[in-house]
C-alpha cells in the first residue's frame, strides 16, 4: 500500500464567504428595508436630541391649534397648539423600542419552547404544542385589548402584554426545524462522544436555528410595532409617553381627522407603514437568503 | 483483568421496533435483532455482514447505546454497558467510539475540522486546557494523515471530500483511544478508489493501539479483505461466524454460500456456479417459523423440504471456531 492511500494532502482553496450584510445589501428588497431601517433609526435617536418635544408649550390661545405646516412647526400643531414635529419624531423612539424588547421577549419563549419541543419529543412536545396551539389560535388582539384594560397602561406592561401573546408562530417554525435536525446523522455522533442534551442543543442545534430565528425575529419586531399602535390607538397606550399610535388617538379624538387636519394624523401613519415596511422587507430578504428556494418563486 | 477476556462480550442481543400495524389497532413489533452473541477481543476485528434489513445496523447503534435494547447483556471490558445510568454511561462513552455510515451527515457543516475534533476530546475530557486540546487535536489529524493539519483544522467540515471527513470522523475517535471502534458501513458513501485507504487507516490505527473493531458492512468481500472473523447475520441472528480465510474459503450455511458465490474475486471463484437467491429478507415483524431461511433456501428445495427446517429453530453450533446455524451444515 503506498503511502498516497494512508494520508491526503488537503488542497489549499477557501472559499471566501460573503458575510450575511453583503447577501442582505445584494438583494433589492432587503437593500430597500436596511436603508429604510437606517433612517427610522437615526431619526428616532437623533431627532429627539435636535427637535426636543415639549409637551408644556401648549398654544396660548385658538389661533394656533390645529395649525397647518409652517416654518415654526414644520408638521402643523396638535390640538393643544404643540408641535407636531417633534412629536412625531419622540414618537418613533416608542414604537422601536416597544416593537424590539415585545420581539426579545417572544423570541427567548418562542424558541425556548420550539427547541425543547422538537429535540425531546415525545409527552413533553405533546404538552407544549398543545399550549402553542392554543395562543396561536386565541385572537390575540382582543386578548391584548383584554389585559392592557385589566394590568394597566404602562410601557413595561405594553411590552410584556405584546411578548406573551406573540410567541406561538416563533416556536412553531423553530419547533419544526429542530425536528429535522435532531435527525441529522452529527446529533447522534455527538451523543455517542458522550455529549449531554445541553450540550447538544447549545453546539449543534442553536447555530442551526439561528439564521431561521433571526429572520423570524425581524419578522416579529414588524408585528409587534403593528400591536403597539393598535393598542395605543384605541386608547390602551402609555398615556405618559408619546408614540405613533397615541398620536393617531388624539388625533382621532380630538376631532382632527374630521377637520382635515392631514398634518397631525398622515405622519405617524405613514410612520408606522414605513417602520413596518422596513423590517419586513429585510425579513423576507433573510428567509430567502437562508432558503434559496423562495428566491425563484419571487 | 482476566488476559482471556475479550473486549467486548455481546450476549443475547434482543432490539425491537414497535410500529402502529397496518389496520390502525394495535401495534406491530419488528424484531431486528433476534439473541445475537459476540465477542471481539483487543486488536481483532469482526465483521458483521448482512443485506439491508439484517439488524446489522441496530447491532451497531445498540453497542453504541444509541438505541433501546430489548433484552441481553453487552459488555466491554467485562462492564455491562446496560446497567449504566446517564452520567455513567457519558462517561463510559469514551471507551467506545463509532464510525457513522455518511461522513456527509454525521460531521456539523457549520463547525470547522479543528471544533469537531477538539469537540470529543472536550466531552471526553482528556485535557483541559484549549491548547492542549489543540495539540491534541492537531495531533489526531496528522494521524489520519489530513496533512497540513493546522491549514485542515480551519476548515468546515461541509468543505472536504467525502474520504477527508470520514478521515477527521476516524481522528476524532480514535484521539480518545478507544477500547472498541464500531464502524457502520464506513466506506460505503466513498468512491471505491478512497476505500482501500480509509480501512487500511483505521486497520493501523487499531492494531497500534489494541482496540477491538466491529466493522458492519454489505460487502463480503471488503468483509474478507479487512477482518480478522466475519459473522453473518441474516434477519436478525447470526447465522455463521468464522475466520475471515475460513468463512470464504469453506461457507458452511446455505446463506453464506449464496453470498460467498457472487464475489467477484478469482480467488474465491472454486465455486464455479454462482448461487443467486430468490425473494426478499423477510419482514421482522413476521419472522417464519422453524429455520429463518427456510423461504429461501436453496437447500431446503434441494432436499426435498424436510420437515426439521420448518419445525425447528436451527441452533448456533460450533466446530473447531467455525459456527453455523443449519440442520443441514457442511452437507
Amino acid at each position: 500500500m503506498s503511502e498516497q492511500f494512508i494520508s491526503e494532502v488537503v488542497a489549499d482553496e477557501a472559499p471566501r464567504h460573503r458575510n450575511l450584510f453583503q447577501q442582505l445589501w445584494s438583494d433589492r428588497m432587503g437593500r430597500v428595508g436596511i436603508i429604510m431601517t437606517i433612517v427610522v433609526l437615526v431619526a428616532a435617536i437623533v431627532g429627539p436630541v435636535i427637535w426636543a418635544f415639549d409637551s408644556s408649550a401648549v398654544g396660548a390661545d385658538a389661533s394656533s391649534i390645529l395649525q397647518g405646516p409652517s416654518s415654526a412647526h414644520w408638521l402643523g400643531t396638535d390640538e393643544l397648539g404643540r408641535d407636531v414635529f417633534s412629536q412625531f419624531l419622540e414618537g418613533s423612539r416608542v414604537s422601536l423600542l416597544v416593537g424590539v424588547m415585545a420581539t426579545l421577549i417572544s423570541t427567548i419563549i418562542g424558541a425556548g419552547i420550539g427547541i425543547s419541543s422538537g429535540y425531546f419529543t415525545g409527552r413533553l412536545d405533546t404538552t407544549l404544542m398543545a399550549v402553542t396551539d392554543f395562543f396561536l389560535v386565541v385572537p390575540a388582539l382582543p386578548l391584548m385589548i383584554a389585559m392592557g384594560a385589566i394590568f394597566g397602561q404602562s410601557l413595561t406592561i405594553i411590552i410584556a402584554i405584546i411578548g406573551l401573546l406573540s410567541w406561538p408562530r416563533t416556536a412553531r417554525i423553530i419547533r419544526s426545524q429542530t425536528l429535522t435536525l435532531r435527525e441529522r446523522k452529527f446529533v447522534p455522533r455527538a451523543r455517542s462522544l458522550g455529549a449531554t442534551n445541553w450540550r447538544i442543543i447549545r453546539t449543534h442545534i442553536i447555530p442551526h436555528v439561528l439564521p431561521l430565528m433571526v429572520a423570524n425575529t425581524i419578522l416579529v419586531v414588524a408585528g409587534a410595532i403593528l400591536s403597539e399602535a393598535t393598542l395605543a390607538f384605541i386608547g390602551l397606550g402609555d398615556p405618559n409617553r408619546i408614540s405613533w399610535g397615541s398620536m393617531l388617538h388624539f388625533a382621532f379624538s380630538s376631532g382632527a381627522v374630521g377637520r382635515g387636519a392631514w398634518w397631525y394624523f398622515m405622519p405617524p401613519g405613514i410612520g408606522i407603514l414605513i417602520i413596518v415596511l422596513a423590517f419586513t422587507l429585510v425579513g423576507h430578504a433573510f428567509d430567502r437568503i437562508n432558503n434559496p428556494r423562495l428566491r425563484d418563486a419571487a | 483483568m482476566d488476559s482471556n477476556q475479550p473486549t467486548l462480550e455481546v450476549t443475547n442481543l434482543v432490539v425491537e421496533y414497535s410500529a402502529k400495524s397496518r389496520s390502525g389497532r394495535g401495534v406491530e413489533v419488528a424484531r431486528a435483532v433476534d439473541g445475537v452473541n459476540l465477542s471481539i477481543a483487543s486488536g481483532e476485528t469482526l465483521a458483521i455482514v448482512g443485506e439491508s434489513g439484517s439488524g446489522k445496523s441496530s447491532i451497531a447503534n445498540a453497542i453504541m447505546r444509541l438505541i433501546d435494547v430489548a433484552d441481553g447483556s453487552i459488555s466491554l471490558e467485562g462492564q455491562n454497558l446496560l446497567d449504566l445510568n446517564g452520567a455513567q454511561l457519558r462517561t463510559a462513552r469514551r471507551n467506545f467510539q463509532m464510525i457513522f455510515q455518511d461522513p456527509f451527515e454525521s460531521l456539523d457543516p457549520r463547525r470547522t475540522v479543528l471544533d469537531t475534533v477538539i469537540e470529543s476530546i472536550a466531552i471526553a475530557g482528556i485535557a483541559s486546557s484549549h491548547e492542549d486540546q489543540k495539540a491534541l487535536a492537531l495531533q489526531a489529524l496528522e494521524n489520519v494523515g489530513l496533512i497540513p493539519a493546522e491549514r485542515v483544522g480551519e476548515r468546515y467540515t461541509y468543505q472536504l471530500s467525502g474520504g477527508q471527513r470520514q478521515r477527521v470522523a476516524i481522528a476524532a475517535a480514535m484521539v480518545l483511544k478507544p477500547r472498541l471502534l464500531v464502524a457502520d458501513e464506513p466506506v460505503s458513501m466513498l468512491d471505491v478508489s478512497l476505500r482501500a485507504g480509509i480501512l487500511r487507516l483505521m486497520q493501523q490505527m487499531s492494531e497500534q493501539l489494541g482496540v477491538a473493531t466491529l466493522f458492519i458492512t454489505h460487502d463480503l468481500s471488503l468483509a474478507w479483505m479487512y477482518a480478522d472473523r466475519i459473522a453473518v447475520v441474516y434477519l436478525g441472528r447470526v447465522v455463521e461466524e468464522a475466520s475471515a480465510a475460513e468463512l470464504i474459503t469453506s461457507p458452511q450455511h446455505p446463506y453464506t454460500k449464496a453470498l460467498v458465490s457472487v464475489i467477484p474475486v478469482p480467488e474465491v471463484s472454486t465455486h464455479d456456479k454462482r448461487i443467486v437467491l430468490t425473494g426478499e429478507i423477510p419482514n421482522p415483524t413476521d419472522i417464519p417459523a422453524g429455520c429463518r431461511f427456510r423461504p429461501r433456501c436453496p437447500k431446503f428445495r434441494e432436499l426435498g423440504e424436510p420437515d426439521v427446517c420448518a419445525t425447528l429453530d436451527p441452533k448456533l453450533k460450533s466446530t473447531d471456531n467455525h459456527y453455523v446455524a443449519c440442520h443441514f451444515a457442511g452437507q
